[in-house]
């Protein structure tokens, strides 16, 4: 089944530039490998498609729970140079909230998200 | 050497809430007071202040919050560290010296200036010998645009700052420098870090990062459970009490709203966030994947198990330039059919400056109430919503086409969609665009200058 990332994660996303960083923070310890699985690079680019123009890196931190996304050539130019609303990113963060991806009935169930 | 020191953050931003650096000087024991005062293009602002004015060009407000602190850190012998000093380093601690004459402190502050960051008048020079200052995003040579810069600094790092503290320099007043340095320095000059413990360094250089932003650490900006944060009215800004074996505690004064709570710190820590394993500062290169936390009370987070590796062979530079023009315009259109509202005073908007063959680099139209945050994930608006902002930018190297534009937004209102209302801010500005070229730099080119002076 499906399930949004709101539900599993919180994040916080900010500017370096013309690239978005996104940070993706599991709310529990055990949705982590959940999130290493699900929330591929690739996907997160499918995503953004129509916002986030340059390639996506995604880098791990087991530490923290946490995934740390690049989303390159997503501000419009960034900093003083672009137009947008959110030239900094600052809504990038629940923008990739919106994500869902799959998880197992079983799993679902376990962390009460079914 | 003291067992602990606590560094407070006094500011997150240039623009952040007047009263927190104040708080945190009043609101229990302190032993250190950041702030930040350079946002990227606030160099260029402060050199067009200077150029009109050479006695100008730092961060003025920086002054008359020392007369409202420096008695009381001369009293509790709190010290302030501090990049107020923008590209007249020797300005503002003029200013602040004069302040504390004026409070009756005189012979009793020393104030460190340290200044090598402004490579500016040697510009010409390096790109003659073959430094070409090639753009760190893009990889084009500075040379593309050597005639519209506006500002050239190197981001210094801790090592001069700490120089200054050893020197007895209550206040250090920089010039552009790494936020986290403002907060590493303290903690090298206290406990004795050599400029080669990676680790440590690493470790005061995350404490930096964490609290560099201010209440952002602290239940500010906090997506988790952000009902939750109690009484943010009343936000305390976060510290960071440090130990000589480089674990550190986050928290905040007691009293104070907002919280410390490890979904707090995490966010902050991934908050601007390149590679986390290489987190590169001009002390150290800190590795973000090697932070370990946890509770040790309510509202303090135990930061520990941070490691580094050796510092690169060069600084980052800041530079600007400029870039053009830009103005944004808006106007709200009411229900019925607000965005479909919108949309047509766009086209029509449009329609009237592609017939006036005005040429921009860029024009964005965004739909506030509907899309402007997240795009196309936002989906349609509910055909009932009951109002949509329509906000149109435009960017362009010549000036009159955006001026032109700007005359253009008003006139809607009795020539377009129906409705429609928010327009009374008056012609949106025709804004100088100052953008950002980062460059490396060999620190070899680069002599950071340390002078203490005396109220």
């Amino acid at each position: 089944m499906f399930v949004q990332l709101v539900k599993l994660a919180h994040a916080r996303s900010g500017d370096k530039g013309d690239t978005a960083n996104v940070g993706l923070i599991a709310l529990k310890d055990e949705i982590y490998p959940l999130l290493v699985r699900e929330v591929t690079a690739d996907r997160v680019k499918h995503h953004f498609k129509g916002i986030c123009k340059g390639e996506v890196e995604r880098f791990e931190l087991p530490n923290l729970g946490a995934l740390n996304f690049l989303l390159h050539e997503s501000l419009g130019g960034g900093g003083t140079l672009s137009l947008m609303t959110d030239a900094q990113g600052k809504t990038f963060s629940t923008a990739l909230l919106r994500m869902e991806i799959e998880l197992s009935e079983d799993e679902a169930q376990s962390l009460e998200v079914g | 050497m003291k067992e602990k020191i606590r560094i407070a953050a006094g500011q997150g931003f240039w623009g952040d809430l007047p009263d927190a650096p104040v708080r945190q000087v009043e609101g229990g024991p302190i032993d250190y007071l950041m702030l930040d005062y350079l946002a990227e293009v606030t160099m260029s602002i402060m050199q067009k202040q200077r150029s009109r004015d050479p006695s100008a060009g730092y961060a003025k407000d920086f002054v008359p919050l020392m007369k409202q602190i420096l008695p009381a850190c001369v009293e509790r012998n709190i010290r302030v560290t501090a990049n107020a000093g923008g590209v007249n380093v020797e300005g503002c601690a003029s200013a602040v010296r004069e302040v504390a004459r004026e409070l009756g402190l005189a012979g009793k502050v020393r104030i460190g200036i340290v200044t090598g960051d402004d490579i500016m008048p040697s510009i010409e020079g390096m790109l003659a010998r073959g430094i070409e200052l090639r753009n760190m995003d893009t990889d084009e040579p500075l040379s593309t645009v050597r005639d519209r810069i506006q500002s050239a600094n190197v981001y210094l790092g801790a090592a001069p700052m700490v120089e200054a503290l050893d020197r007895g320099a209550q206040i250090v007043i920089t010039g552009r420098a790494t936020d986290t340095g403002l907060t590493l320095a303290p903690l090298m000059h206290e406990f004795g870090w050599a400029a080669d413990d990676w680790n440590k360094l690493s470790a005061g250089t995350i404490a930096g990062h964490i609290i560099e932003c201010g209440a952002q650490a602290s239940g500010g900006n906090c997506q988790y459970e952000w009902r939750s944060v109690p009484n943010l009215a009343n936000v305390g800004f976060p510290i960071v009490e440090a130990s000589p074996d480089g674990t550190f505690v986050i928290t905040k004064h007691e009293r104070t709203g907002g919280w410390v709570i490890i979904p707090s710190v995490k966010e902050q820590l991934v908050y601007e966030m390149g590679d986390p394993h290489e987190y590169i500062t001009p002390d150290c290169v800190a590795d973000f994947t090697t932070v370990q936390l946890e509770y040790e009370g309510r509202d303090r987070v135990r930061v520990f198990g941070i490691e580094g590796r050796p510092a690169t062979e060069f600084f980052k530079v800041s530079i600007s330039y400029s870039a053009g023009y830009k103005a944004v315009g808006t106007l709200v259109y009411s229900w019925p059919e607000a965005y479909d509202k919108a949309q047509a005073a766009d086209r029509i908007l449009r329609g009237r400056l592609d017939r006036m063959g005005l040429k921009f680099d860029q024009i964005l139209t965004e739909f506030v109430g509907a899309s402007a945050s997240h795009g196309p994930l936002a989906g349609l608006p509910s055909p009932d919503i009951p109002e949509v902002q329509l906000r149109v930018g435009v960017r362009s190297e010549d000036r009159s086409a955006v001026e032109r534009f700007t005359k253009e937004i008003a006139p809607l209102v009795l020539t377009g969609p129906p409705g429609v209302t928010g327009f009374a801010g008056g012609r949106p500005k025709v804004e100088e665009i100052v953008a950002y070229w980062p460059a490396l730099i060999p620190k070899s080119e680069i002599v950071p200058r340390v002078e203490i002076i005396e109220a």
